[in-house]
């Protein structure tokens, strides 16, 4: 019984079948990665599973309970947070506000009419904020402005936002694109050291083969829409059926 | 103190000093004196820098937090004064009823306007609030006549039947008042040659403004005004978040009409009378430029653009070629018919030309509006006092007022 199950979950753009038949299942604290090569339906994937598109068919249940058809700030308020290829944080807003929200988002609800108080008298939530930059390494950057931060800084940024939230599941899509090889070394490091010191599941999906082997506990391949391999990281790299699909047969 | 931190009650308490010692401050030049006709210290004019500044500030609440254009506000404003006018008619000419019933109804239409307004953002959302305010206006114009009196509008009348009020003696005019204290009566002190003029009306006006300006710092301050914030910034990651950025919007949407329902209403316990121009286009814009003018997303910004526009609506107005001779009359002949021909359409009916002159530059050199202006004359002020230990205290950044 996993903490996600995506079952029989069918997409079609017109007369492309993005997703055909996927079945998933995401197994409590491990990381598991998605890959495959470009067109595969991905992103059609992830988008089905926090709610920016409705499947054809199929079911997707987190934790026990339906998420299809509910809107995206429903399924997180379910417990499931999304750090995006390109960060999307709130750039005219401060670090630390931009840590706060997510604070609200989780205590209140989605829509509180809180307009007489203040921020800074929320102590326990202020507290949060501030203890996860400092994990993160963030806290003499508080009162800067997110969006004068560096590309490094804002992912780091966003993956404070998601994990203040206490997530029980984290989607990553393709959270080192564009990065320099050395920073794609320290997102790799900080996704590891948050995997160990919280109870989490994390789905990411990713193109770069060094990320995918360094991090993943499980791998599922996708190709053409649908599920072509599905194991541990060795067997996948030794499946020829992979090989074949993503890297037209030439070896890993 | 009064949940503020030390700078925004700095600021609370600087605002209520001006405000009540408006009276003062508005008129620094002598009667009879040539600059006199500066003076801005006469009680409908003050009246109206305060009832637009109420304006303003919940305009600012929508769109410097939330990012949302409304262009449509005056509509509220227009529902307002209506509202407060037939309490007047219905009730009582007391003001306190005509203001509440005033908010209220604004605040009730706007939830209805808001509601279907917010289902696009951008352009369109201008739009449709535009659309709205222009059927307001035409529904007051013709359609509504028998609520709204039409073209003409509505003024309380004798025999209007007041059910809380004692019948008037014959020939008595309605008045608004405050539980007896007429918003006409004012007291005017002599002072060698200066002349100072308190009027009830305006103070009743100035406290309301004094009170929703402290409301509109709590909101700013509060986590409510962060989201509104969030809002602007990105819609996207706030649903990712866990919020839904529509209910924060239609709030911050009928927070400000309800402000700009105050006004209207508080526009009615001045002067008694309300007409559809009221809700025109070109009213919606003015709250506009006003925010726009003064600094968009700033605390005291709408206000001090509101008191800029309403001055130079009532001064440069007033001033005509005779005055414009007298001031250049040093001059040579030709040089001074010259120069007043050149100025002449700036003032007068064209002070629009000078205001539209004004505001280009306000957008293309400062725009974060006058309040950026204040700030980067502080900043040059505090560098001299560092530097030089020049000290202009008297050169301090005065709002434009």
């Amino acid at each position: 019984m996993g903490i996600l199950e995506v079952s029989g979950v069918n997409k079609r753009f017109g007369g492309l079948q993005a997703l055909g038949d996927v079945n998933l299942d995401i197994v409590e604290n491990t990381i598991h990665a998605i890959i495959g090569p470009n067109g595969a339906g991905k992103s059609t994937l992830l988008n089905c599973l926090i709610g920016k598109l409705d499947p054809d068919t199929g079911s997707v249940m987190f934790d026990g309970k339906p998420v299809l058809g509910l809107a995206p700030h429903q399924i997180n308020q379910m417990g499931i947070s999304r750090v995006f290829q390109t960060p999307e944080i709130f750039a005219e807003l401060t670090v630390l506000e931009n840590v706060v929200i997510p604070c609200f988002a989780k205590r209140d609800g989605p829509f509180r009419m809180h307009a007489y108080e203040s921020v800074f008298h929320e102590n326990e939530l202020m507290d949060k904020a501030e203890s996860i930059l400092r994990d993160l390494n963030m806290h003499m950057k508080k009162e800067m402005h997110a969006g004068a931060l560096s590309r490094g800084d804002k992912r780091r940024l966003e993956m404070a936002m998601c994990l203040v939230q206490e997530p029980k599941l984290l989607l990553l899509d393709e959270p080192t694109a564009g990065m320099a090889r050395a920073d794609t070394n320290n997102t790799i490091d900080l996704l590891k050291e948050i995997k160990e010191k919280r109870d989490i599941t994390m789905v990411v999906i990713e193109h770069d083969m060094h990320v995918v082997f360094s991090l993943a506990e499980k791998i599922s391949v996708l190709a053409q829409g649908s599920i072509i391999a599905e194991g541990l990281p060795q067997d996948i790299k030794g499946n020829p059926k992979v090989q074949e699909a993503y890297l037209g047969g030439a070896q890993l | 103190m009064l949940g503020l931190n030390k700078k925004d009650f700095l600021l609370l308490l600087i605002v209520t000093m001006l405000t009540m010692l408006a009276p003062f401050v508005l008129n620094p030049f002598p009667e009879g004196s040539a600059l006199a006709q500066f003076n801005a210290g006469y009680p409908d004019l003050m009246q109206r820098f305060v009832i637009f500044g109420i304006f303003a500030i919940g305009f600012n609440i929508l769109f410097g937090l939330t990012g949302y254009l409304s262009f449509g506000h005056a509509a509220f404003l227009g529902v307002g004064s209506y509202a407060a006018i037939w309490m007047m008619k219905l009730l009582t000419m007391n003001v306190i009823p005509a203001i509440i019933v005033a908010v209220v109804v604004a605040g009730l239409f706007s939830v209805v306007v808001g509601f279907i307004s917010l289902r696009r953002s951008g352009i369109y959302f201008s739009i449709l609030t535009l659309a709205f305010a222009m059927m307001s206006y035409q529904l007051a114009y013709s359609v509504l006549t028998p609520i709204t009196g039409g073209e003409t509008g509505l003024q309380p009348k004798v025999n209007d039947p007041r059910l809380l009020d004692s019948a008037l003696v014959d020939g008595a005019t309605p008045t608004a008042n405050l539980f007896g204290l007429s918003m006409r009566s004012s007291y005017e002190l002599e002072i060698g040659s200066w002349l100072f003029t308190f009027n009830a009306g305006y103070y009743v006006a100035a406290v309301v403004m004094l009170l929703s300006f402290y409301l509109a710092i709590r909101i700013f301050r509060s986590p409510f005004g962060m989201m509104l914030r969030a809002v602007k910034s990105n819609q996207n990651r706030m649903k990712y978040t866990g919020l839904n950025p529509k209910p924060y919007t239609l709030a911050a949407f009928v927070i400000s009409g309800m402000y700009a329902g105050l006004a209207g209403g508080l526009m009615v316990a001045m002067d008694s009378q309300v007409g559809p121009e009221r809700m025109f286009w070109t009213a919606s814009g003015e709250v506009v430029l006003m925010t726009i003018l003064g600094g968009v997303g700033t605390l005291i910004g709408p206000v001090l653009g509101a008191g800029a526009i309403k001055y130079m609506e009532n001064i440069i107005s007033k001033i005509n070629t005779e005055i414009l001779h007298s001031w250049f009359s040093f001059l040579p002949d030709g040089l001074e018919d010259l120069i007043v021909n050149l100025t002449y359409p700036f003032i007068g009916k064209g002070w629009h030309l000078t205001l539209g002159i004004v505001f280009m530059l306000v957008v293309i050199f400062l725009p974060g509006g006058l309040v950026e202006g204040a700030q980067r004359i502080a900043g040059l002020i505090r560098r001299k006092d560092k530097s030089g230990g020049m000290p202009p205290a008297s050169a301090k950044a005065e709002p434009a007022e």
